[in-house]
Order: structure tokens, then C-alpha cells, then sequence
């Protein structure tokens, strides 16, 4: 599946998707897109793009067409059967009496 | 100013000096004058890049670099001002072609993309070298502006070299280009570690050109020759910078730099 912006020829540079990792400890989150000629290329037009103000400590780079993405048309069996089912959630449970170190 | 988030730096800044009470002498303010009319031109000179370079993150890689040239700039013609009571603005508006000393490398026109990494290529190791002498300066401003700015240039030969690598060895054509490209910049790199006429007199605050010479021959023809290229031959240019002597397309720049401030003197925005 190709993703948007990549037209997978070679007259563009391909997308894309950049993670940054904000300082140690925290996970990488998703900053934006860019293109580049290649991964390494990627990297560096990252730092320029994403991390001017000090953002982060640590850059992911992924092409954007190697990302497999859930399909936005199927967003009601995919992610709205949890509807009613609060049991699901432990705050749905009654604390009982009897259990200690709950 | 109160920024809450993320770094605090405490790195010299062009303000933080005109803020203190610091004066140059007069020998070592000489010398900051040429090292900040060379970051001061090719600031300029890779801004003319925004919204022509191939694509849009290129655009501001170059412009990043630029940015981070203009701080160098500002730093160090704000401390060279500190000797004649003049300001970054009044050094970098107010003097005529013949007073700038910059090397004659640096106010070459852009060309292509692939002149533009030649040129940026030869600078950023010519800058490297220069700071990371220059940060060990007899002089503390001098040694503090070179070693917050080394940072910076190291990663501006990254930006060249990874350039340097992908058109030497990208298609026939981009070899070609790239070829050219360092064939037209090589004559201004003789010019880089020359005499330097104000170094003399500036004594342990300054660095002598010459002898970084060395550490530029051990690392580009190493980079050119890795990225399937060859290493000019070309006669070195007459060189002059320093002493104001400058190629015909200095003017034009300069008087584009110079206008707005010119055209209303004293404005802020």
C-alpha cells in the first residue's frame, strides 16, 4: 500500500513519518513528515525541521509507505465494539471488603 | 525575556556581549572584523537559497546553516564593535565593499546546488578547523563565541559531506555537476590559509591560517576522492579579501544586504 505524497518514483524524494524522542526516559511520538533522498538524508533534515527549539534527544526516521495503517473506513468494527462493555475497565469492579492490597 | 521551556542556555550570545562591559583591543577587534565579515557574507549568500533549493527541506537545511552562520556574524562584529563604540548594525550596513575583509570563497555566487555544497564544503572544514583552535584563544570572548560555534560546524561539513557523497556518486550527470561545482570553488581555498594581515598583531588571540592548512589537506581531498571525484587542479585566485579586494559580484550582494537599513536608517521591526 503506498501512502500519500509517495509517488514512488524516482523524479520525487520519498515521505517520511519522523519520531522524536523528547529526553530519556519518554517514548518517541510522532512530530510530523518531510522528504529525503534516503534514511540518512532523513535523519538530518529532521534535526533541521524538528528539533531547532531544543525538542528532543533522539530521532526515528520510517518510510512512510513501510508503515501498515488500520483502514479509516473500517473505524466502526474496528474500534467502536468496546462501546458498552465498561467491564472492561477495572473501575467497573466493586472493591470487596474482604480482599486485602487492592 | 522568560522562556519556561526546555533549555536555559547559558552560551554567549551578541547580546550578552554588548550587554557586559567587555572591550576588545584594538588589534583583536581587527581580527573578529574579518572572521565575522566571512560568516556575515555566506550567511547571506546560502539565504539566497530559501524557496530555491530542490526541495523544500533543503530550503532549510541551507537556511539553518545560514542562521547559524548570521549568529557567528552577529557575535563576532558585535565584539569587534565593542573597540570603536560601533554596533553589529553599524559594521554590518554602514561600510562600503572595500572595507569588508572577507575571503573572496565566501561571496561567490551560488550557482548551481552542487557549486553551493562545493563552496559549503570548503568553508564548514575551513570553519571547523579555524573554531576548534580558536575556542583555546588567548582571548575568552574570542575562545567562547569559536566554541559555542564549533558545534555548529561540525555539523555543516556533516550536511556537505553526505551531499558530497550522494551527487559524486548519484548519476553520471550529477557527477558531472558536482565535478564542476568543486572546480569552480577550489582557486578561493589557497586564499583561506594565506597571511592573514591582522593576525600578527592580535598575538595569542588570533590563529594563524596557515597553520590549519594541514588538517583541511588531511580531511577534503579524503572526502573528494571518496565520493568518485577528483581533486582540482586549478590555480589558486589572487586572493585579497582580507585587504578588501573583492570579485564583481561582491557589489550587488553587498548593496542587497545593505539596503533596507540604508533606505531607513536606525528602523526596528
Amino acid at each position: 500500500m503506498t501512502s500519500p505524497g509517495d509517488s514512488g518514483g524516482r523524479e520525487t524524494w520519498p515521505l517520511w513519518e519522523v519520531f522524536i524522542r523528547s529526553s530519556r526516559g519518554l517514548s518517541h511520538v510522532h512530530a510530523g513528515s518531510l522528504h529525503a533522498p534516503d534514511e540518512t538524508m532523513a535523519v538530518r533534515n529532521a534535526r533541521d525541521l524538528y528539533t531547532r527549539r531544543a525538542e528532543g534527544v533522539s530521532i526515528w526516521v520510517v518510510r512512510a509507505s513501510d508503515i501498515t495503517s488500520s483502514d479509516p473506513d473500517a473505524k466502526g468494527e474496528f474500534f467502536e465494539s468496546p462501546q458498552g462493555k465498561e467491564y472492561r475497565h477495572a473501575t467497573y469492579y466493586t472493591e470487596s471488603e474482604q480482599v486485602p492490597h487492592l | 525575556m522568560n522562556h519556561s521551556n526546555h533549555v536555559v542556555s547559558s552560551a554567549i550570545t551578541p547580546e550578552s556581549i554588548a550587554d557586559s562591559s567587555l572591550v576588545a583591543s584594538e588589534a583583536v577587534a581587527q581580527y573578529a572584523l574579518g572572521l565575522g565579515d566571512d560568516a556575515l557574507v555566506l550567511a547571506h549568500r546560502l539565504g539566497e537559497w530559501i524557496t530555491n533549493a530542490p526541495e523544500l527541506e533543503e530550503d532549510v537545511a541551507l537556511g539553518n546553516i545560514g542562521l547559524d552562520l548570521l549568529g557567528h556574524a552577529r557575535s563576532l562584529l558585535t565584539y569587534a564593535g565593542t573597540a570603536w563604540d560601533k554596533s553589529e548594525d553599524d559594521l554590518a550596513y554602514f561600510r562600503d565593499e572595500a572595507e569588508f575583509r572577507s575571503h573572496q570563497l565566501f561571496e561567490q555566487p551560488n550557482g548551481d546546488f552542487a557549486a553551493t555544497i562545493a563552496r559549503q564544503l570548503i568553508a564548514s572544514v575551513y570553519f571547523a578547523e579555524l573554531y576548534r583552535e580558536l575556542s583555546s584563544s588567548a582571548d575568552a570572548t574570542l575562545a567562547a563565541i569559536a566554541a559555542k560555534a564549533l558545534k555548529e560546524v561540525d555539523y555543516h561539513v556533516d550536511h556537505s559531506e553526505q551531499w558530497l557523497q550522494r551527487l559524486g556518486l548519484g548519476t553520471e550527470y550529477s557527477r558531472q555537476r558536482m565535478q564542476a561545482g568543486l572546480d569552480a570553488m577550489w582557486p578561493y581555498v589557497d586564499e583561506l590559509f594565506g597571511e592573514d594581515p591582522f593576525v600578527a598583531a592580535a598575538g595569542e588571540a588570533a590563529i594563524d591560517p596557515r597553520t590549519l592548512r594541514p588538517a583541511f589537506d588531511a580531511a577534503v581531498p579524503r572526502m573528494i576522492t571518496e565520493a568518485g571525484l577528483e581533486v582540482p587542479t586549478a590555480p589558486a585566485a589572487r586572493g585579497g579579501g582580507r585587504s578588501g579586494v573583492h570579485a564583481e559580484a561582491f557589489g550587488p550582494m553587498l548593496a542587497e544586504l545593505q539596503v533596507l537599513a540604508r533606505a531607513h536608517p536606525g528602523a526596528t521591526w
